[in-house]
């Protein structure tokens, strides 16, 4: 490790970075953020409103913030901030899990634990083979070419998700455009809308469900006959639960897909590294985690005075975590923009840290194994089948991946 | 070498499992548990890396037998 950083030094001044910022190369962190880099634990950036907020860069840092309850992930509290305008409409309303503190968030989370542990990853395993298999089945006889984010990316885990919470497939265009709608825009309008639709249909699901005198095998199933009947959920939060589950469900890994195709073709000495030992695939799947740091501005607000790396986080105040730069510290990884199978430990950021750590990690890690391993067995000859340069990407103020991904074969 | 979970801090992630699984398990209930006679650590190195994954602190990994 290269000796960078100095954790316990104060943050240097220096004009506030914009943040979040579009990225270059969608594998690499916006050029824009390269003052970020120098080696400081924190720093001032602006938000879109001009406004200014913490954002955490050291990975020592981000660990130790991540995991103190005096950083809450209530977005209705006064100095929340979020990326853009947009999020701002409908602040005003509860989200489940994510956006809850402990002790309530821990009330919901363990309700959800057994269904997202390493061994019930590993029971799906098969399902998500059969789900891969055949959707690569369906486009090898269809192409080449192909544009790989509609034919695989984004339906091998909208299907997965579909049958672990026991949602119906055959909506998934409906709540596919809705998540895309709730997540990107374009507008506030947007925003809202799309929830009151996925509030809508997921609420009908969840009360269709309660008549039925036998649940069925999903997880809102169990949540509305143990729980929702029970009292131990409201209507509203069990709503809300869905919500994230289905959104967080196909959304994240979806993009790593597309994202984790896209770099591992541009990096062909890595490619056929992993082609030589398919062994590797778990550790280029924390790899391909690591550096592409698609969920890059976990928020926060500060409830408390916190004193950290010799600076003061003042109570009220907003702060944010770019994990594609902490992810990125030089302090904790030597060549830290390399895509590199021998680093020594999976101990990234990009699953976020803490009580929020993502509740799906385990079930992602599968679906990536499989998706990626299956794709690149399969298609021996995948190439993009455009210019690297020319592929849309997202914008920086969401999830990062691609809005395409033309492949050929 | 001795391995403590805190239950009431553990929220299931299953970093441990997955850093050192001869040491840890998720019980029925998705919370870290010790495989029988993990409690030494079975001596499996990658138990001190097992806590350093744990995102809430939850496992202390500390050397003797105490």
């Amino acid at each position: 490790m290269t000796e960078l950083t100095d954790p316990s030094g104060p943050a240097a001044p220096a004009e506030p970075v914009a943040f979040p910022q579009d990225r270059t190369c969608p594998y690499h962190p916006p050029t824009g953020y390269d003052p970020l880099r120098d080696g400081r634990p924190l720093a001032r950036v602006t938000l879109y409103d001009g406004r200014e907020v913490w954002l955490v860069t050291a990975y020592a840092t981000a660990r130790t913030l991540l995991a103190d309850p005096r950083l809450s992930t209530e977005r209705r509290r006064p100095g929340f901030p979020v990326p853009t305008a947009r999020f701002e409409a409908g602040r005003d309303r509860k989200v489940a899990l994510l956006g809850l503190d402990d002790p309530e968030h821990h009330q919901q989370r363990r309700m959800l634990i057994p269904s997202f542990t390493l061994k019930s990853a590993a029971a799906l395993r098969p399902r998500i083979q059969r789900t891969v298999d055949d959707l690569l089945d369906r486009m090898i006889a269809q192409g080449p070419p192909a544009e790989l984010v509609s034919a695989f990316a984004l339906p091998v885990p909208s299907m997965v998700i579909c049958g672990l919470l026991g949602v119906p497939y055959s909506d998934h265009e409906f709540f596919e455009e809705q998540s895309r709608r709730l997540l990107r825009g374009p507008t506030g309008a947007d925003t809202v809308d799309a929830r009151d639709r996925l509030e809508e249909y997921l609420g009908g699901l969840i009360d269709a469900k309660g008549e039925q005198a036998e649940p069925g095998e999903g997880i809102l199933d169990e949540l509305v006959h143990q729980r929702l009947r029970t009292g131990e959920l409201d209507r509203a939060d069990t709503v809300s639960l869905a919500i994230i589950l289905l959104v967080a469900g196909h959304e994240t890994t979806a993009n790593m897909i597309s994202l984790g195709t896209y770099t591992l073709l541009q990096h062909p000495d890595r490619l056929a590294e992993l082609r030589a030992d398919p062994e590797l695939l778990p550790v280029v799947v924390e790899e391909l985690m690591r550096l592409l740091s698609i969920a890059d501005g976990l928020q926060r607000v500060a409830l408390e005075d916190i004193e950290i790396a010799g600076t003061t986080i003042r109570a009220g105040d907003g702060v944010l975590f770019s994990t594609s730069v902490i992810n990125r510290d030089t302090a904790r990884y030597d060549d830290p923009d390399a895509l590199d199978f021998h680093r020594p430990d999976r101990h990234h950021v990009g699953f976020g840290f803490g009580i929020h750590q993502c509740l799906g990690q385990n079930l992602a890690r599968a679906e990536l194994e499989i998706a990626l391993g299956s794709l690149f067995t399969r298609l021996p000859g995948l190439r993009l089948a455009a210019p690297a340069h020319e592929i849309p990407f997202k914008p920086g103020d969401t999830i990062q991946g691609m809005l395409e991904l033309p492949v050929s074969w | 070498m001795h391995i403590d979970i805190d239950k009431d801090v553990c929220i299931g992630a299953g970093q441990c499992a997955l850093a050192a699984p001869g040491v840890f398990t998720q019980d029925d209930d998705g919370y870290s548990t010790l495989l029988p006679g993990g409690e030494d650590g079975t001596g499996d190195p990658m138990a001190r890396a097992a806590a350093r994954a744990c995102p809430v602190g939850a496992i202390t990994v500390r050397d003797g037998t105490a």
